[in-house]
């Protein structure tokens, strides 16, 4: 089936947005002449494909529960903020908290995440093939992050249950964040996605595993807590 | 929130188009600052032309004011009127220019001065402070602007930006000071005149201190980081520099784009799609806390 070509030249977003939301799952589309235009294919519940023909704003995919997309160039801010599931795969680099709030579905940075990726992230799944910028992990609930390259300052800060593995160096770790031993659980854990990221310059048995020290939070909602 | 542009040419070929390159990204940014817009545009530098750039908030028969002024510093005045605003270029010294312009016009505010930098502000929607003024048939070598989202100052002309602390230095900021009661306190004590409440000037005007004193564009940007706290990105233009400065959260966003022909820096990415040559441009993402300059 030919994709849907829906040009940003000539629709506004809330236009592109109800356009990709009319599709019928199994459709694709394409979107032309992004030039960096803000909340592309948000909200999306259809199980479609979408590929975005260049570069892209904020929150670009956000609150998707469905949709795979992919993006050709960079985009800015938030990209795959609060995503539900499907996948967002980003050629070039992302800028600030891509995957912030994620509760499920996989973000695939290729290049470069500034900071802050997988800020708050709630399940979801944040594979950045390059460097990751300072606080990244920040307050991570679930999900895991891999790092392909090195991770700025504050990795992990007041991070909760999401684990986050690191390729590279780390600049430091932010406060009750620590490397743990690396188990084979986790070594193929990284191997399947390196793999579903295809980022073959990752060795699944050479990476940093970052975890909570558990010693700034103590709550746990599974057992019976007094306070 | 607030929105900031810049573009610094190095390919002479385009000094023509700079406002007409310039105005889009300034009206792009609109959504992050849609009460105040301002630009200051640099031209070659001519001897003997200073540039006063001067807005009204009553009816002033500019050419008039520009005869007077004439008379008064014994030197030749070229009145460009523009409404509200005109631009004078002025063969004289620059004190005497503006002390002699506060004696005749004290209700004319001076926005800015230079050799080289012109400055045109007020509130309003960017699109038509672009179009006021004719923003897009002005040419130059470099700019910057920005579109305002007051938080934590009244929305006027003067607390608008850029703001220019001294000749041919224009400054625009997105974020927040914590500290600038402190920092003006200090400024103050030393004999530095403010004309508004605003956090912004504060930085502007720490900045011309510390250059003032010796401190080339780069220096006073790291001694910012000392001295200020908050939250920001700055632009800032001098005569030969253009920097960009951002805190060490990078808590506000920014941009850049380099080619061979120029460098561009906005807010958001979408400001600069439209420049010629983007899609081949280095664009990356200013790291917080390092000083990026350009000298021309």
């Amino acid at each position: 089936m030919d994709p849907v070509i829906l040009s940003c030249a000539e629709l506004s977003t809330r236009e592109l947005n109800a356009a990709l939301a009319e599709l019928t799952d199994g459709a694709t589309a394409r979107i032309v002449e992004p030039w960096g235009r803000h909340n592309m294919a948000v909200g999306l519940t259809n199980r479609i494909t979408i590929d975005i023909d260049g570069n892209a704003g904020y929150f670009t995919g956000g609150l998707g529960d469905g949709p795979d997309l992919t993006i050709a160039g960079f985009v800015g801010w938030s990209t795959g903020e609060n995503l539900m599931s499907g996948t967002i795969r980003v050629r070039g680099n992302a800028s600030e908290c891509t995957g912030a709030s994620a509760h499920g579905g996989t973000i695939i940075v290729h290049g470069d995440a500034s900071s802050r990726t997988g800020i708050s992230l709630k399940g979801g799944t944040v594979l950045v093939g390059g460097d990751v910028g300072h606080m990244s992990g920040f307050m991570a609930q679930a999900g895991v992050i891999l790092v392909g390259g090195d991770a700025a300052n504050g990795l992990g800060d007041s991070l909760y249950e999401t684990v986050i593995y690191v390729a590279g160096s780390i600049a430091s770790l932010g406060a009750d964040a620590r490397v743990e031993e690396l188990t084979d659980s986790d070594v193929k854990t990284v191997r399947e996605l390196v793999d579903l990221a295809g980022f073959m310059h990752i060795d699944p048995e050479n990476v940093s595993r970052v975890a909570s020290a558990r010693e700034l939070y103590n709550f746990d909602a599974l057992t019976e807590q007094r306070y | 929130m607030c929105g900031i542009v810049g573009l610094h040419l190095k390919t002479p070929v385009l000094y023509a188009r700079l406002g007409e390159l310039m105005a889009p990204m300034l009206d792009c940014m609109s959504s992050r600052g849609p009460d105040s817009a301002g630009i200051a545009l640099f031209d070659e530098a001519r001897p003997g032309r200073l540039r006063l750039s001067l807005h009204a908030t009553e009816v002033i028969d500019w050419d008039s004011l520009g005869r007077e002024l004439a008379q008064d510093v014994s030197a030749s005045v070229a009145v460009e009127p523009l409404g509200d605003v005109a631009v004078f270029s002025v063969d004289a010294d620059q004190d005497l220019a503006e002390r002699s312009l506060r004696r005749l016009a004290p209700s004319v505010a001076l926005v800015g001065t230079g050799q080289s930098m012109e400055i045109f502000k007020d509130v309003g929607l960017p699109r038509e402070i672009i179009a006021r003024y004719g923003i897009e048939k002005r040419s130059g070598y470099q700019g910057v602007g920005h579109t305002r989202m007051a938080t934590e100052s009244a929305v006027t002309t003067e607390h608008s930006h850029p703001f220019a602390p001294a000749a041919d230095v224009a400054l625009v900021h997105n974020g927040s000071f914590s500290n600038p009661a402190s920092v003006r306190r200090r400024l103050e004590r030393e004999g530095i005149r403010f004309e508004t409440d605003n956090d912004s000037e504060v930085c502007a005007r720490f900045l011309a201190r510390q250059m003032q004193h010796g401190a080339d564009l780069g220096d006073a940007l790291r001694l910012v980081q000392k001295d200020l706290d908050g939250f920001f990105t700055l632009l800032v233009a001098t005569k030969n520099q253009f920097a960009v400065l951002r805190d060490s959260f990078a808590c506000k966003p920014a941009v850049i784009a380099e080619t061979d022909d120029y460098v561009a820096m906005a807010s958001e990415y979408h400001a600069l799609a439209g420049l010629p040559g983007i899609a081949s441009a280095r664009v990356f993402e200013p790291a917080p806390e390092e000083v990026y300059t350009w000298t021309r």
